[in-house]
């Protein structure tokens, strides 16, 4: 929804590519979001690619629902979306239990890293917490070198072990939004 | 509290299925899920019995999976209320192949019928339309179900969207499965899916 300084591009533009590369390995179809700054490389790099599918979605737990179906249906599927969504998500990740399919979630944080903006600091705060509570495991990559490695692993235990997991990709990593006048 | 002229919703879904097809079904929670299990328990049954507001979008992924098959989302006013934005992200999508009938009593039926938005205001053909969502209609009469069961099967010229005003008797309920692994693998494996 946000556009970010540059200040971090230039170690930035690689580890949205290890992503992308990770989820074609794994013959990720649909590809639901809620636009974020710090995923929009990646949203670029899926909207680009005729194998997925960039989905849009009005509220976040509607991806939720969208990765049961298409499981149901026979594809993979990744949600990305900001740590304020996580919390929109909560009584619809019951699916994942339910259910038992390999629900992958790409988290960009907020709110824990040189905020500016209060607002972001409650659910910020809480997302890990609150997936936990849901059933989800959470993993979490701080620096650009290990983002690949991270997201490698949440991959294999959610499609591979049908183990819901959410990659916290840290404000660090990605950023601190600075606003200007 | 039943009206005069309203049509019965089981009398409906049984419409709507009889002649189903290869067609994958969603129930939304409540009522729906008893109807769909009232006309007939099937491999291609996905029933819900939680989730509010996630019929419509567990039918737009198997949709968008499963292009040539018709996917059928049957809900209530209720449930479709809460996810009301999936109409939007349907009509973003256009997928050819999902029908959703909302089968509206104007009340929340299983909590003790406390009206709905739907009894006095709000429209859900019209917000369908507005979503983006051309094919979008209400529907009175059995024949006008018989129709839309028909283009139903027509994977090619959705998403379409049908609200049918029905009678609010609470009927007898016809419990399907609850147990969600079943449910699921039970349509992967009619799909020709295998477990992991």
């Amino acid at each position: 929804m946000h556009a970010r300084a540059d200040a971090s591009t230039e170690q930035a533009t690689s580890w949205p590519d290890e992503i992308f590369a990770i989820l074609q390995r794994f013959e990720v179809r649909q590809v639901p979001y809620v636009p974020d700054a710090g995923h929009s490389q990646l949203i670029q790099r899926v909207l680009g690619t005729l194998s997925m599918r960039g989905i849009a979605l009005t509220t976040e737990e509607e991806g939720v629902a969208l990765l049961l179906g298409a499981w149901a249906g026979g594809e993979r599927g990744v949600l990305l979306m900001q740590s304020s969504g996580v919390g929109n998500c909560i009584n619809m990740l019951s699916l994942t239990q339910i259910f038992r399919f390999p629900f992958l979630t790409l988290v960009t944080m907020r709110g824990e890293w040189g905020e500016f903006n209060p607002w972001q600091v409650p659910m910020g705060t809480s997302t890990q917490a609150a997936f936990e509570l849901a059933g989800v495991k959470v993993l979490r990559a701080s620096r650009p070198d290990e983002v690949r490695e991270v997201v490698e692993a949440a991959a294999g235990q959610a499609y591979n072990a049908c183990t819901p997991t959410a990659v916290l990709l840290s404000q660090r990593l990605i950023g601190t939004k600075v606003f200007i006048r | 509290m039943s009206k005069a002229n309203l049509l019965d919703r089981r009398q409906v879904v049984s419409a709507l299925l009889a002649d189903r097809k290869e067609a994958l079904v969603v129930g939304g929670l409540g009522a729906s899920t008893y109807d769909i299990a009232a006309a007939g328990d099937h491999d291609r049954n996905f029933y819900l019995w939680g989730a509010m507001g996630g019929a419509v979008m567990i039918g737009l992924g198997l949709a968008l999976a499963r292009p040539s098959l018709p996917v059928v989302v049957i809900t209530g006013d209720g449930e479709m209320l809460m996810g009301m934005g999936s109409l939007a992200t349907v009509a973003l999508q256009k997928p050819g192949n999902l029908s959703i009938i909302v089968l509206d009593n104007e009340a929340y039926g299983e909590t003790g019928g406390q009206a709905s938005h739907t009894a006095a205001a709000a429209d859900l053909v019209g917000v369908a339309r507005a979503c983006g969502i051309a094919d979008a209609r209400a529907i009175s009469t059995l024949a006008e179900v018989e129709a839309f069961a028909a283009v139903m099967q027509d994977v090619s010229a959705g998403p379409r969207f049908a609200s049918v005003k029905i009678d609010a008797a609470n009927l007898e309920r016809v419990l399907s499965s609850r147990d969600g692994m079943f449910i699921l693998n039970r349509m992967r494996g009619s799909l020709g899916l295998k477990p992991i």
